[in-house]
């Protein structure tokens, strides 16, 4: 099922003008912003659909870069986000895109600065909810509702394993999870869906796993 | 985790076979779905009515949207009815107001509670506090007036689309409004089969309802419509607490709502291509809000 929660119904509490191009963008946004793991020095978003269309009348383009502020839907400053992001010297752009997508309302966001950059393909699904069905060219379906773990690997025997017996550790529970890769024997992607959050130091340790090469999470 | 109802049917079956109201299985879904408690549940949609609240009260003191194309009506409707009796009745013009009052809020970049959506947010919560003036419902049953509308939602969003860009206004606004349909059956007393046959009789009436907003501005037409949702779901719950039922099964209806969505043309599912969007005064006014002549077809 899609909706689990009464509140993905009567809910978010958000700023206006809509929960799928201003929520639901937001949180596409803050997605992008939690699996990179800092804030970024640029910004460029490609808008399909819908988003596309209509992106400058609903705020989709002020709430993608809310989002990647670290932004809550119900925050005010979201408003004000683009004004805030060029004052932290942060660049964006928006392209607008004519090809068919799938979804009404997807966005590619690709965000980085000098070190690294991150790429990822989020879907507003109705009512301020959002899914992340690409990261890094990686197939995968994540909520962005839920905390979760995503662990870039090499495709090895015995790499899941370890990451599995780690959270056993500490008794995190798995909710839900996908193994993905290109191609047999290079880079694979776990995407781990968690009962509870992880820490800054557990997501350490997973890094220093043996054939992990990144490790990034999503906060609830 | 335990899923307690997937659609109509099994929802009103709970209901009955339990002998619980609406509002008792959402709840009791929802805490199995976050292992929390009753009061955890509750407190978290009582502060949801909290917004609400506060949103129609600031949309009543008369609001502006950054464009200029919406605000100011709720004002004009409460001042008419302080002058006049008004012909469709005080509860439906009240509702009528209050809806407006929310999605003008919304237009103003202000803070609402998307049911089910922030562009269809004024039905719940503009029958809400419409009908209360003639229920004089104690704060628990606002409360769960919130979860039962919730709980039919639920099942519109799993089995068909609440997302104007998928399913078109029918999925929002008249969501929204069978929402709020099945809500005041309950809180006036009704059974939990009227609750669904007000929540098939609303959505009937809404199909096939094409989502074209004027500049792809969730401001013209539908603040209105949310006005036109509030009122429909009215008139349905008091033609279901009469003992009015549907000759086609809620589910039916939700049914067919998802496939009118899915045949629905991309131009009318808000692309701002189609309908009112594209009509010579819309085009006008898109081209006043954004200072520029945007060309489309």
């Amino acid at each position: 099922m899609k909706y689990k929660s009464v509140f993905d119904i009567i809910g978010p509490v958000m700023i206006g003008p809509s929960s799928s191009h201003t929520a639901g963008a937001a949180r596409i946004g803050r997605v992008a912003r939690d699996l990179f793991g800092k804030e970024p020095t640029w910004v460029e978003i490609r808008l399909y659909g819908s988003f596309a269309k209509t992106y400058k009348g609903h705020g989709t383009d002020v709430a993608l870069i809310g989002g990647i502020l670290d932004f809550e839907t119900y925050d005010p400053r979201i408003a004000e986000s683009m004004d805030i992001a060029r004052a932290k010297g942060i660049t964006f752009e928006f392209i607008e895109e004519d090809s068919h997508t799938d979804h009404p309302n997807t966005a590619r966001v690709k965000v980085g600065d000098e070190q690294s950059d991150l790429e990822l393909v989020g879907i507003s699904i109705g009512g301020g909810k959002a899914e992340i069905i690409e990261l890094n060219g990686f197939e995968l379906r994540l909520s962005g509702s839920h905390p979760a773990i995503l662990v870039m690997h090499n495709d090895r025997f015995g790499a899941i394993a370890e990451v599995t017996q780690l959270l056993a550790k500490y008794e995190i529970n798995i909710g839900h999870m996908e193994v993905s890769r290109k191609e047999v024997g290079k880079e694979a992607l776990m995407v781990i869906e968690v009962d509870q959050n992880i820490s800054e130091q557990q997501l350490e340790e997973l890094a220093t796993c043996e054939h992990i090469l990144q490790v990034a999470r999503v906060v609830e | 985790m335990k899923i307690l109802f997937r659609n109509v049917a099994e929802l009103v079956e709970r209901c009955e076979s339990e002998q619980l109201s609406i509002s008792d299985v959402m709840i009791q879904q929802e805490m199995n779905v976050r292992e929390q408690t009753f009061e955890e549940v509750y407190s978290q949609m009582e502060r949801n009515l909290e917004v609400m609240e506060k949103a129609v009260e600031d949309g009543l003191k008369g609001v502006q949207s950054v464009s200029g194309l919406t605000g100011g009506d709720a004002v004009l409707i409460q001042e008419y009815m302080k002058n006049h009796t008004p012909l469709s009745g005080h509860t439906v013009m009240d509702a009528v107001s209050k809806a407006v009052a929310t999605n003008e809020v919304n237009a103003a970049m202000g803070t609402i509670c998307a049911t089910p959506t922030a562009g269809s947010a004024g039905c719940v919560p503009g029958t809400l506090f419409a009908v209360k003036h003639q229920l004089n419902p104690t704060r628990e049953q606002m409360v769960r007036y919130l979860f039962t509308s919730g709980a039919f939602g639920f099942v519109v969003a799993n089995n068909a689309s609440i997302s104007g860009a998928a399913g078109g206004c029918q999925a929002e606004v008249g969501s929204a409004a069978g929402m709020a349909a099945a809500a005041i059956v309950e809180m006036a007393g009704g059974t939990p089969a009227q609750s669904a046959e007000a929540m098939a009789i609303t959505l009937k009436n809404m199909l096939g309802l094409v989502c074209d907003p004027v500049a792809g501005l969730v401001e013209v037409p539908c603040v209105k419509r949310n006005a036109m949702g509030a009122s429909n779901a009215v008139v349905a719950a008091d033609m279901a607490l009469a003992g009015v039922t549907s000759r086609i099964p809620c589910d039916e209806v939700i049914d067919a709502m998802y496939k009118i969505g899915q045949t629905m043309p991309v131009a009318l599912r808000e692309t701002a291509q189609g309908g009112l969007a594209a009509t010579p005064t819309g085009r006008e006014l898109e081209a006043k809000v954004y200072g520029v002549n945007l060309k489309k077809e």
